[in-house]
């Protein structure tokens, strides 16, 4: 058993017919992705990728009986485009945009609340169950079906860690790209309670960055809840103050967000903390021997 | 995005909030006419910069007469104003805004964010204004009133009372303070903001409430759907390379290190960072280059890293996941060729098609420390760049 989607996992794309939906869509149709279909307002009725193209994300799911999204339209379509998903129920939608305004997800994590879908993002490489189904724009290659489960707010550092855990032999259950924003759909806590009830699912791997305290809260949460093994990697230990490093969720305000603290909060739980970016595998192999 | 005091008080005004009667001057000749116009006997300077702290670095002057007036703008005006919120070189004062001294019995602090753990916006209002409200926080909380809005319904009228009523203000100055806590509430929504601040908001002898400052910090990624606001940006106020790299999309900001830094992706970029101080380096920059960057804008970055006045090494640390590594190595050779970069160079390349990246970089003709271990390549460089 892996979370969120497996390979019985039925995908649309929304932004199907643009320069990464298509991009993309092909990369995850080659992973061996069920991908059934997708949306693009005025384009319903055409083929693309030789799979149906549908005006509305409703249509797209009475027809095709998708049961996971990702979206990769620009970011002044995206708040329309997540409440489309929502208002259809789909179970998992995983939203790539990068640049999304932070009311409209203020917005959207009000609605999601209240609702039966669960959102991966914005601004977040997707949720990837290597060998079944790649719901986002990570690389396949990388991944090995294994044990570890892993979450991160980062991309190509996401990679980084996946990779590590391939070369450890361990492989993964699920990884999952929460994103870099401040305000986003799943967060940690999220992810943990998926990984700790699934049974394939043995370690996690747990990076995150400066900013905001959804580490902090992650660990206090482990410290109760988790009796899987988790290993993180805080980055950010040596950025100065104020200055917004990418993500603009990763900044240290008002002496909070700072890594030490975080380390801190979550070495008191008992969490293995890889002392560098390059130690994640090293650390892992070293608590589970 | 930030903009000036003076700025915000106008968008204030537009909400009926009230404050100081205030002229802005750009060069000396204009500072007694300004005290006239504006009348009475005492008067304030402020410098027009996009940082706080400016009470603490000389940046707000009281003065007397016009006289002071005048000594207190030649003092300021073109000037680099450091503050205990800015870099050692501080930021230039091209505008002053000169203000009517008001008689204030009491400075309250009102303001609006973002929290990121409610996921809420938030009220934040304190008796104790005037002082650094983050410290107030830390060593009192209890004197600081959080009122969280439900982000799919309003601020309401009754709101604000239940505010005011925490806050012990006196029932007389209700209606002013709502008023106020709901213009700041709607400039907050309608304008995209991040954070909005009047610290302080004072009380005058006479029974009004005045917006004395007045702070606004804007979401980037919401600029699109207002021009207005796009247009009070102050190109001035901004690092300078900081702002040149923005135009070719790469994310850069300036440290003192002498490792420059070139990284796709922000964490990873981050972690880089990490690591050269980890094996005892100092980095130069933080830079993402991006998921899908080009030729160009890898010689950009070269540039950039270049002009550093520390720089003694870069390190490139790509991981391809959707690039190429050998795409981004013909970037890296042309890049190295326009700008005749002469620095010591290691570059590590993991992922997508890295085997071919790295043999490109090994056959060039320029020398280029290759590595896919990225731990090697950091103590690498850091040896290199002694």
């Amino acid at each position: 058993m892996s979370i969120l989607i497996d390979k019985n996992t039925r995908v649309i794309t929304q932004g199907f017919t643009g320069k990464q939906g298509t991009f993309h869509s092909k990369q995850s149709i080659i992973y061996g992705t069920q991908i059934v279909g997708g949306v693009t307002p005025n384009k319903g009725g055409q083929r693309h990728l030789n799979l149906p193209v549908f005006n509305t994300t409703k249509e797209a799911i009475n027809e095709t009986l998708a049961n996971a999204s990702m979206i990769y339209v620009p970011p002044r379509f995206a708040y329309a485009s997540i409440l489309e998903a929502i208002e259809t129920k789909i179970p998992v939608i995983a939203c790539i945009t990068e640049g999304i305004p932070v009311q409209d997800m203020l917005k959207i994590k009000a609605i999601l609340k209240k609702s039966d879908s669960i959102l991966i993002g914005p601004n977040c490489p997707g949720v990837i169950t290597p060998d079944e189904c790649k719901l986002g724009i990570m690389p396949g290659n990388i991944h090995q079906a294994g044990s570890v489960g892993v979450i991160s707010r980062s991309g190509t550092l996401t990679y980084e860690a996946v990779h590590q855990t391939t070369l450890a032999g361990l492989g993964q259950s699920t990884c999952i790209g929460i994103g870099g924003d401040p305000i986003q759909g799943m967060d940690f806590i999220d992810c943990l309670a998926l990984f700790e009830a699934d049974s394939q699912t043995k370690s996690i791997v747990m990076v995150g960055e400066i900013g905001g305290s959804t580490e902090e809260e992650a660990a206090e949460y482990i410290q109760s809840n988790v009796s899987k093994p988790v290993v993180s990697y805080i980055a950010g230990l040596n950025v100065p103050q104020d200055k917004r490093m990418g993500h603009s969720g990763a900044i240290i305000s008002a002496n909070t967000g700072k890594a030490i603290d975080k380390i801190k909060a979550l070495k008191k739980v008992g969490v293995a903390i890889a002392p560098t970016p390059t130690s994640i595998g090293e650390t892992l192999l070293e608590i589970l021997a | 995005m930030h903009i000036h005091e003076y700025q915000a008080k106008t968008l204030f005004n537009h909400k009926h909030i009230q404050t100081p009667k205030g002229i802005l001057i750009y060069s000396l000749t204009q500072a007694s006419d300004a005290c006239k116009t504006l009348g009475g006997s005492i008067w304030v300077v402020k410098a027009q910069i996009h940082a706080g702290g400016r009470g603490n670095g000389g940046g707000i002057i009281l003065c007397r007469s016009i006289k002071e007036v005048k000594n207190a703008c030649s003092q300021l005006l073109n000037s680099q104003l450091i503050t205990p919120q800015t870099d050692t070189k501080g930021l230039p004062v091209n505008q002053l805004l000169i203000e009517i001294g008001e008689n204030i019995t009491h400075e309250l602090y009102l303001g609006l964010l973002i929290d990121r753990q409610t996921k809420k916006i938030t009220v934040l209002a304190s008796t104790k204004g005037g002082m650094d409200i983050e410290k107030v926080a830390r060593k009192t909380p209890n004197k600081i009133i959080k009122f969280s809005i439900n982000p799919l319904g309003n601020l309401s009228v009754q709101n604000c009372t239940f505010i005011a009523k925490k806050l012990d203000l006196h029932f007389k100055f209700t209606k002013q303070f709502n008023n106020i806590l709901l213009g700041l509430y709607e400039i907050f929504t309608q304008k995209d903001v991040n954070l909005i601040e009047i610290n302080p908001l004072v009380i005058t002898k006479e029974g009004k409430l005045l917006a004395l400052d007045g702070k606004i910090d804007f979401d980037d990624n919401a600029l699109y759907r207002h021009k207005d606001i796009i247009a009070l940006r102050d190109i001035s106020q901004e690092d300078e390379k900081e702002r040149l790299a923005n135009t070719y999309q790469l994310n850069y900001i300036s440290l003192d290190g002498t490792i420059g830094c070139m990284v796709n992706g922000a964490g990873l970029a981050m972690a880089t960072m990490d690591l050269i101080e980890y094996f005892g380096g100092s980095p130069a920059n933080f830079l993402d280059v991006g998921g899908d960057t080009t030729a160009d804008r890898v010689a950009k970055a070269f540039e950039l890293i270049q002009t550093e006045k520390n720089i003694k090494g870069i390190l490139v640390n790509i991981f391809g996941g959707i690039v190429r590594c050998d795409l981004i190595a013909q970037g890296i050779l042309k890049a190295i060729e326009k700008v005749k970069l002469t620095l010591p160079i290691v570059v590590r390349l993991e992922g997508n098609n890295a085997t071919n990246g790295l043999k490109l970089l090994n056959k060039a003709k320029v020398e280029i420390h290759t590595e896919s271990n990225l731990n090697k390549a950091t103590i690498k460089i850091i040896k290199l760049a002694k």
